[in-house]
């Protein structure tokens, strides 16, 4: 099914898309899509989206299930409080990606933005996963309480620009960030530290980036030929003893 | 028992969050006012209803060698008393009303009217130019301060050569309707769509705020307002528009035309990097930027922003150090654009050469080509 995006308020288009899903759509295509808010958002059945154009802020939010795949570059907030399914975007994306996300994937080609994985968190069976394919902003996996995120620094149009920004880490307690190649220490927050990956580690890793690499169709011999470092919250607490020292 | 207590907040508030755009042609192409207005539309969401406006840089050729005095009047008696005012003090090569059209969104708009003026050579002008060492901008600026402090119900909109700013309370598209955008062309172009956090939505408080031809479109909020505020009194600046923005008008007014700083290092000041990245730095550069933290830690913009300044030189774009608000910067052969979303840009310039967002506290920088003005 096939819905022209050209113009239309992203309440109406949000509104077409929703009947679309509960008439039973499997696979819904979205063309000249530019800017329109929330696209995907509360999804609870497993469709795929397919975008044409560049989706407006909070794609994704609340998403139960389904597929997102924007051919073009995405803005911000993408995969808020996302439960289950997948947003795949085939360019960059903005700032503050996977906030509170607490299940499924979020696959992006090139660069992204400040504060991606912002408390992202998991529980039992709910493990999120989110893959950059570029260069990431500060404040990378920042309050990170579970889930995996994934630095790769290849897919970038600033050649010039560092792979990652400062205070990389800052409040994490939870979860694992795996980077390809190694990290600058110089620009990672007091709270985490640099690991080496066990042979576990790797072998959940080059799962995660099968997947990748088979929705953005990379070659996963060149993705996965470079060492990878692990990076580890020091503390479940960090800012326990912000405030008043509290006994362990 | 009958509850008599009225609430004390109105809770139905639209809640958003401002946003701005803006292009430039470096080699000053005039781009007709129906651009940026779908630029701005595309984000009508990010603001309330509450506050629109534009700035125009080339709209003015025929008038380019006087200051373009925007005025807007909530009496008569404002009118009066500012035209007798500007009468006294400048020679007015033009004057006329600011063409609007009556528009069912904008209710009780004020008068706004235009002036084409140069400084009159008065004895005030002569004891200011010979004994005080004011520059003809030194003396617009005393004039500007002037009319919004004192005459009540006057204020200048805008006030530099071959430029305008266009503002009121309504959607931005609202205002340029008002205003009757479509008719005007520019190769330098603001816009902003206003979500007020603290501050009134008044016709004054819209952006852009404006001194000589510097234009400042804002979204965030300026937490360091009292001590910039105080900064600039010291400097004859004086705040009346109720907002946090109008500081940094005044700031890149003091640092960039008066201390004579480059729009690089005025950057630097506005958003100075954290003492831990500046201790990081080769020598040099961390003797340049402590001084400048230390000259101007008064002139620092605390809090998030994202703000976008133009003047007849250029247009430029800053984030707050730690980037609290979205910026995207795009370049199309010689153009250059900034804005909240990506695709307010790509709305009016569907296929970039190239698209980013720039770092925090690291300014975008597009002057205009050499010879163009």
């Amino acid at each position: 099914m096939k819905i022209d995006a050209q113009g239309v308020y992203y309440r109406d288009l949000n509104n077409q898309i929703r009947s679309a899903v509960a008439s039973g759509a499997e696979k819904i295509e979205l063309v000249n899509v530019n800017g329109q808010y929330f696209i995907g958002d509360g999804i609870n059945r497993p469709v795929t989206i397919s975008i044409k154009g560049v989706p407006g802020n909070d794609l994704g939010a609340f998403m139960n299930g389904a597929t997102i795949v924007v051919w073009d570059n995405a803005q911000d907030n993408i995969g808020n409080t996302m439960n289950a399914g997948k947003v795949v975007v085939h360019g960059h994306a903005g700032d503050v990606l996977g906030y509170g996300m607490r299940g499924g994937r979020i696959h992006i080609l090139k660069d992204v933005g400040y504060r991606v994985g912002i408390h992202m968190k998991s529980y039992q069976e709910n493990k999120p996963v989110l893959i950059a394919g570029g260069k990431a902003g500060d404040f990378f996996g920042e309050y990170m309480a579970g889930g995996v995120l994934v630095l790769l620094g290849m897919f970038s149009d600033d050649p010039e620009k560092p792979m990652h920004g400062y205070c990389f880490g800052t409040g994490m307690h939870g979860g694992t960030i795996f980077v390809r190649g190694g990290v600058d220490e110089a620009k990672l927050s007091r709270e985490v530290g640099v690991f080496e990956l066990t042979g576990e580690d790797r072998q959940e890793l080059d799962g995660y980036l099968k997947e990748y690499c088979k929705d953005l169709k990379l070659d996963p011999k060149e993705v996965l030929g470079e060492k990878f470092v692990k990076v580890l919250p020091k503390s479940k607490r960090p800012y326990g003893n912000l405030y008043c020292p509290m006994p362990r | 028992m009958k509850n008599n207590l009225k609430p004390t907040h109105r809770f139905e508030k639209d809640i958003s969050n401002c946003g701005l755009t803006g292009f430039i042609s470096k080699s000053g192409k005039q781009v007709e006012g129906s651009v940026i207005i779908k630029s701005i539309s595309l984000m009508h969401d990010r603001g309330n209803g509450l506050g629109g406006g534009f700035a125009a840089y080339g709209i003015y050729p025929e008038f380019k060698e006087f200051f373009a005095f925007h005025l807007m009047y909530e009496s008569g008696m404002a009118l009066q008393l500012t035209e007798e005012y500007l009468a006294e003090h400048f020679l007015i090569d033009h004057h006329e009303e600011i063409p609007t059209r009556r528009n069912a969104a904008i209710t009780n708009p004020p008068a706004f009217r235009r002036y084409f003026v140069k400084p009159l050579e008065t004895a005030e002008y002569r004891e200011a130019r010979e004994f005080q060492n004011m520059t003809d901008e030194d003396i617009i600026v005393t004039h500007v301060m002037r009319i919004n402090n004192e005459i009540e119900g006057a204020f200048v909109v805008s006030s530099g050569k071959n430029m305008g700013a266009f503002k009121g309370v309504g959607y931005p598209e609202e205002i340029a309707d008002f205003f009757r955008l479509e008719e005007y062309s520019g190769h330098i172009w603001t816009a902003h769509n206003r979500f007020p956090t603290n501050t009134p939505g008044w016709w004054g408080g819209a952006h852009p705020f404006t001194l000589l031809d510097w234009s400042i479109v804002h979204n965030g909020e300026i937490s360091s307002y009292g001590i910039n505020k105080r900064y600039l009194e010291m400097y004859g600046y004086l705040c009346t528009m109720l907002t946090d923005t109008e500081v940094v008008a005044y700031m890149l007014d003091l640092l960039i035309r008066k201390h004579g700083l480059s729009p690089e290092l005025a950057s630097m000041a506005l958003a100075a990097p954290f003492w831990d990245k500046i201790d990081a730095l080769p020598e040099d550069d961390r003797q340049l930027l402590t001084a400048i933290r230390q000259v101007y830690g008064s002139g620092l913009l605390n809090g998030p922003f994202a703000i976008l300044f133009a003047s007849n030189e250029g247009l430029i774009g800053l984030n707050d150090r730690v980037k609290l608000r979205p910026l995207v910067c795009a370049t199309k052969d010689d153009f250059v654009y900034m804005a909240s979303e990506e695709a307010a840009i790509r709305e009016i310039c569907s296929q970039p050469d190239r698209v980013w967002s720039p770092r925090g506290g690291e300014p975008v920088i597009a002057r205009l080509n050499p010879g163009v003005i």
